[in-house]
């Protein structure tokens, strides 16, 4: 019984997800559920099926087997395209920005799916769409770019970029989706110490006072300790573990999967 | 110097016309990287289309030229749905010869119903040719000219200020992240296959207007390919103004140099300034130019 209820408090749901290229079994029957405002990372070494997760839950890979419930509705079926309009919002791992575009027409296309008139209506900006689209245009100029602290570059086209920011425009062309689940892939990857501590806050504020769910794929353990909730752990397409920041620290089958079963002995022999 | 202006405005008068035939290229290659080299046969058809519209049901240009548009968008979304579709995922040069394919049968096709007779279109527009004073542009190309003009213009500001014209350029830019903004890429895809049909017939239809309809009236389609290889295949902008480089050269090499050699370098000319501007510039005068950082 208890059971059942903690199920429903998942905001979005994995169950039993396989996924498989040729003969690797990328995701092998993985399960677990991310509740609705909490920060959710998803850790594990290289290949261990993270970004292959998220591409599931974003429907740009279709589970073989398994569902994937977001608040309620299996959306393992629907068309890659529709996912957005659902709120689900992400980032990639290797920056996929309008490179040719400045940083504030990326920013225009994040609330693409927000436009709700008709194609052919809404195909040039009059009456209704024009208005939305004035709405809309305010609202990100005064909130996600002062959040994101980009007013500088807001013209500036994002090719020409420094890779810091670049990752900084493309978390805030997710935000205009005006996202309830933000899947961030690796947003700290290849910044220094300053640009992580940065992005760190960002996330936090983004959950914290836009009530966004945040799920998390990090390598940087400092931060997925610090920001998260909690965290999952994936080894070769299967989650070893699952549970807030500190028991993570200490399993033992995690730091196995991290180190290998070697250096577990030393590591054990140094604590 | 009569002579120069004369051949200036005859050249920008064809160049206008190639530069709308080339968007039919631009705006397919930009969403989905393929050239479609059945374009030429797009326009064949779309002249056929039209003229037999006019003669067979005795309808109205304005009538003639709506029913071509919705032969074009159906053609668009026929071969993007039947043929283009289940090529995802294959190696682009696949694709692009299933272009050519795809060119040869629609000109056989052509060639089964129209017959390769050569005709011309009823007198469409008044006959009288627009003196400028320094020079004179026959009626046929002048109104082709106009024609040109509005459809391109259309275009650009569909291309640049609809959301469709946006969510068209994500697409172009990157397919993933598109996808992930909500954008449905297959309708982007079939979008501008119509796009592009539409811009090639409306083309076809100028063309046989100026010089009549036979089914070797898309072989010009050839020439349009070196227009946008030589203004960059994804840079609407480089088809207009190619169009316009390409349009008045061939006219000079027809008047200056044709005499000298005997003939033939209007043909010729286009395509020798296209291989000087490769060398220099192998994505074309305004092309993206692609940088891989390793």
């Amino acid at each position: 019984m208890k059971d059942h209820k903690e199920q429903e408090a998942y905001q979005l749901e994995v169950r039993d997800v396989h996924l498989s290229f040729g003969g690797l079994k990328a995701l092998n029957g993985v399960s677990t559920g991310v509740k609705r405002g909490e920060i959710f990372s998803i850790i594990g070494p290289n290949g261990a099926g993270k970004t292959c997760l998220l591409n599931c839950i974003n429907r740009f890979y279709r589970p073989e087997k398994g569902r994937i419930m977001f608040e309620g509705r299996d959306i393992s079926r629907l068309k890659v395209h529709k996912i957005a309009a659902l709120g689900v919002a992400r980032t990639f791992q290797n920056v996929e920005l309008f490179g040719h575009m400045t940083v504030l027409d990326n920013i225009r296309l994040g609330g693409h799916v927000h436009l709700k008139s008709g194609s052919i209506a809404g195909g040039i900006y009059f009456g209704k769409a024009r208005n939305e689209e004035m709405a809309f245009r305010r609202h990100i100029e005064e909130r996600i770019i002062d959040l994101l602290e980009i007013e500088q570059i807001r013209k500036k086209t994002v090719h020409t970029l420094p890779y810091g920011l670049q990752k900084r425009v493309e978390l805030a062309r997710a935000l205009a989706m005006k996202p309830k689940i933000l899947l961030l892939d690796e947003p700290a990857t290849g910044m220094n110490l300053e640009e992580t501590e940065d992005m760190a806050r960002f996330i936090l504020d983004i959950n914290e006072e836009w009530g966004v769910t945040i799920v998390l794929i990090e390598h940087d353990m400092g931060v997925v300790m610090d920001i998260s909730d909690r965290v999952c752990v994936l080894d070769f397409g299967q989650k070893i573990a699952e549970g807030k920041p500190r028991e993570i620290r200490h399993n033992e089958q995690v730091i196995k999967a991290y180190l290998g079963e070697e250096d577990l002995a030393y590591s054990r022999l140094g604590a | 110097m009569d002579i120069l202006l004369q051949v200036l405005v005859t050249g920008i008068a064809t160049g206008g016309v190639y530069g709308l035939i080339a968007l039919g290229f631009v705006l397919i290659y930009k969403a989905t990287s393929i050239l479609n080299l059945a374009t030429g046969a797009f326009m064949t058809l779309g002249a056929f289309v039209c003229l037999s519209v006019m003669t067979g049901a005795g309808a109205p240009f304005w009538a003639a030229l709506l029913a071509t548009l919705v032969f074009a968008v159906v053609l668009g979304l026929v071969i993007e749905r039947v043929i283009l579709r289940q090529l995802i995922g294959e190696p682009i040069i696949s694709v692009i010869m299933v272009t050519i394919g795809l060119a040869f049968i629609l000109q056989g096709l052509a060639h089964m119903i129209w017959s390769p007779d050569y005709r011309s279109f009823p007198e469409i527009f008044p006959p009288e040719p627009l003196d400028l004073g320094f020079a004179v542009v026959p009626s046929g190309l002048l109104w082709g000219f106009i024609f040109a003009l509005i459809g391109t213009f259309i275009f650009i500001l569909i291309f640049k200020f609809s959301r469709t014209g946006v969510a068209m350029r994500a697409t172009a830019n990157d397919q993933q992240a598109a996808l992930s903004m909500g954008i449905s890429v297959r309708r982007i895809f079939a979008l501008s296959w119509c796009f592009g049909a539409i811009a090639a017939v409306i083309g076809g239809v100028v063309i046989g207007n100026i010089s009549g309809i036979s089914i070797y009236l898309g072989d010009i389609g050839l020439k349009v390919l070196a227009v946008i290889i030589l203004g960059g295949l994804d840079s609407i902008g480089g088809a207009i103004l190619g169009g316009f480089i390409i349009g008045i050269l061939e006219n000079l090499a027809g008047i200056y140099i044709d005499p000298l050699v005997g003939g033939g370098a209007k043909g010729v000319a286009p395509f020798f300034i296209l291989v000087l501007v490769i060398m220099v510039r192998p994505y074309g005068l305004f092309g993206k130019e692609i940088i891989e950082r390793v």
